[in-house]
């Protein structure tokens, strides 16, 4: 070797695929270093034991029944979606419009439920609403997507500001159809006629709507990793040239995987509003379609991992909120310790796909 | 008639975060990164600014408040907490080669978590007995505008042009300067070919790792600045929760808006501002839902803005093309 070239301390190169025992137990190892460092966090802000502080966590998720009917419950939200913008993401489609597209759901669904009674029975309501938010949605992602495969317009970018269209969109009808007047929001819609609520199966309020996630998931799996549909969303996602060499049309498969991820979307809206919380504000998703992308890339766009992912996000944000009302510290206290694990999380993936070579000690030749 | 004096100059003071906001954000991502952080970032950078005056007014009250030292101080905080956002936006998208958009969304919802934690518990953490963060002293310093004759200052041109705080010709300048950079000097010459084709400039010698690290930490400080602003200046020195709202996101709507051009931004970024507020200026009667319709205003026009540079798909106005990707010297 030349001896002016200076052989760098390490080097860095691609990993060839670990076993998934490894891989899972690098994730593993980091989201204990990150709980460890959340501990800390959290020990210098309230002067509290550390362990406390997750005895804490863990009861405000699993503390009673009802936590944790609440705990499944914004589980089988996020999950759905997750499960919704996860076909986009496979195709490397970044679809940050969840929000709006479930926001345009939740309207659609709201839209139904004040319009319509007197005019048809609860079922044919029920029925409109299912349909037409699910439309709503579609349309929505639709609307970039159609722009993405006719002249390549960024599709992060238009998604996201779809948003923020549909959130202020969502507060005009709020203003519109408030009640009572003059209050600014619409309040519990059909409070004593009860139209357009889904039923409730036996006395479990939430039950429906983790039976409907918990069906979605799989069917979301099967089309995913089964179907003709799902191997054209891989091979899209892998390289867009060998697509359309092997005579995948391209823009139809950018169309209708935006117009499914749109439409679970829109599904997730009227879960919301139809059985959730049969009402509508602008802030009804709660950042959800933000959230769903982190889970779907924790969870490597695998829709049954992605229970796992969910389920770790909601129980931490659940926990650190009963941490914020235990020591009345503020509610946002949660999205610091999110962050920091996210943080872990994401930097973990480094050592799953690449590896560090160091230097030889001098002499040592193989 | 529609009254242009009062509405530009607060079309200006709204539009300023925006400004600060979009040049920070076009400096990052003419690196080829994509920061959906800036949202986060600008609320750590104005949390940060607030904790540095706060503890600064509680230790010096009344006479001892020196102007000079109440700007520095804040303004210190305000650099460093977003400097270390940016650092940990770097860290994790270029050197471990993270996914760009998660990583911006997770700095986003910690920073706007950090933000909205600070700014409602400081007060309790530091056992101090005000009912809320109100820095009136250190406001007052930031707000004070150009000792002008009261002819002046009362005309139309003072009210237009000379009636802000420093920040904001700061702010322009930062803007004028950083689009000077980008488009006329080797150093911008060379950060546009990191956005471009990272590929490319390795093999020219441009060191990738140092342009990205470099043009997204200044970017996130300048987008720190705009917190700074927004609730030293336009606040008048209230933390408020929330109150920042999607300002973070409009600042990256203006970059698009601008196509990437930080001296279109300062016209722009009034513009923006304009319709930000055009709902309080339009009388609208007894029709209060109307006025969430005109709030949707600046995203609308940005989506159009994002469809026509994609339809004439002209080669100046398109994304750096390697926008979003982690640049690996070995893949190909």
């Amino acid at each position: 070797m030349n001896n002016k070239t200076r052989e760098p301390l390490f080097h860095i190169a691609k990993r060839a695929a670990l076993p998934w025992y490894r891989t899972w137990a690098i994730r593993g190892g980091a989201l204990v270093l990150a709980l460890i460092v959340c501990a800390l966090i959290t020990t210098l802000v309230t002067g509290e034991n550390p362990l406390q502080v997750y005895v804490a966590i863990f009861k405000g998720s699993f503390g009673t029944s009802r936590k944790v009917w609440v705990l499944l419950q914004n589980v089988a939200m996020l999950l759905c979606v997750s499960l919704a913008v996860t076909p986009a993401f496979r195709m490397r489609c970044w679809n940050l419009g969840g929000e709006g597209q479930a926001l345009i759901g939740g309207l659609a669904a709201a839209a139904c439920m004040i319009l319509l009674p007197g005019k048809l029975p609860n079922w044919a309501v029920i029925v409109c609403m299912t349909v037409s938010s699910i439309l709503a949605g579609a349309v929505w992602a639709g609307i970039p997507a159609l722009f993405k495969a006719r002249w390549n317009t960024n599709e992060t970018l238009f998604t996201l500001m779809m948003n923020y269209v549909a959130t202020q969109l969502v507060a005009y009808y709020c203003v519109v159809w408030e009640s009572p007047k003059g209050s600014g929001n619409i309040g519990i819609i059909n409070p004593n006629t009860q139209i357009g609520w889904f039923p409730q199966i036996g006395s479990y309020k939430y039950l429906l709507n983790i039976l409907i996630v918990a069906a979605v998931c799989v069917a979301m799996y099967i089309y995913l990793n089964f179907s003709k549909h799902g191997y054209e969303i891989a091979v899209v996602g892998e390289s867009e040239r060998t697509a359309r060499y092997v005579g995948i049309k391209v823009d139809r498969v950018i169309i209708r995987t935006m117009l499914l991820s749109g439409a679970v979307c829109g599904l997730a809206g009227l879960l919301l509003v139809g059985s959730t919380n049969h009402t509508l504000t602008p802030t009804i998703v709660d950042g959800r379609g933000f959230t769903a992308v982190m889970v779907s890339w924790l969870a490597k766009f695998n829709p049954v991992w992605m229970i796992l992912t969910s389920f770790l996000l909601v129980f931490l944000s659940r926990g650190a909120g009963e941490i914020a009302t235990r020591f009345s510290l503020n509610q946002s206290f949660g999205d610091i310790l999110t962050g920091v694990i996210l943080f872990f999380i994401i930097g973990s993936e480094f050592f799953i796909n690449y590896r560090i070579i160091f230097r030889r000690p001098a002499g040592k030749e193989d | 008639m529609f009254d242009f004096i009062s509405f530009i100059p607060r079309a200006v003071v709204q539009g300023i975060p925006l400004l600060l906001g979009s040049t920070g954000e076009t400096l990052t991502e003419k690196s080829g990164n994509l920061n959906l952080g800036i949202p986060g970032v600008m609320y750590v950078g104005a949390i940060c600014g607030v904790i540095g005056s706060f503890f600064y007014e509680q230790s010096h009250p009344g006479d001892a408040f020196q102007p000079l030292v109440g700007i520095l101080i804040p303004l210190c905080c305000c650099l460093i907490g977003s400097l270390l956002m940016g650092l940990l936006y770097c860290f994790l998208t270029v050197t471990l080669r993270a996914n760009q958009n998660v990583t911006g969304l997770a700095i986003t919802t910690f920073g706007v978590g950090f933000g909205n934690f600070f700014g409602g518990s400081l007060i309790k953490l530091s056992g101090s007995s005000l009912p809320s963060i109100i820095l009136t002293p250190t406001s007052n310093a930031f707000r004070r505008s150009l000792p002008l004759s009261p002819a002046l200052a009362g005309s139309w041109f003072g009210k237009l042009f000379l009636s802000y705080g420093f920040l904001a010709y700061i702010a322009v300048i930062i803007a004028l300067t950083a689009a000077y950079v980008l488009s006329r000097t080797r150093t911008g010459l060379h950060l546009r070919a990191v956005g471009e084709s990272p590929n490319t400039a390795d093999a020219a010698g441009i060191n990738v790792a140092r342009y990205k690290y470099a043009a997204t930490c200044l970017g996130s400080v300048i987008a720190g600045l705009g917190g700074l602003y927004y609730v030293m200046d336009y606040a008048s020195g209230v933390w408020t929760n929330d109150a920042f709202g999607d300002r973070g996101w409009l600042a990256i709507a203006l970059v698009i808006f601008t196509i990437w051009r930080p001296n279109v931004g300062v016209l722009a970024s009034f513009l923006f501002g304009g319709l930000y507020i055009l709902h309080m200026y339009i009388p609208s009667g007894m029709n209060l839902a109307i006025k969430e319709i005109y709030k949707m205003a600046p995203y609308v026009v940005t989506i159009i803005v994002l469809i026509i540079t994609s339809m004439r798909n002209k080669r100046e106005d398109q994304p750096p093309a390697s926008l979003g990707l982690a640049y690996f010297r070995e893949e190909r």
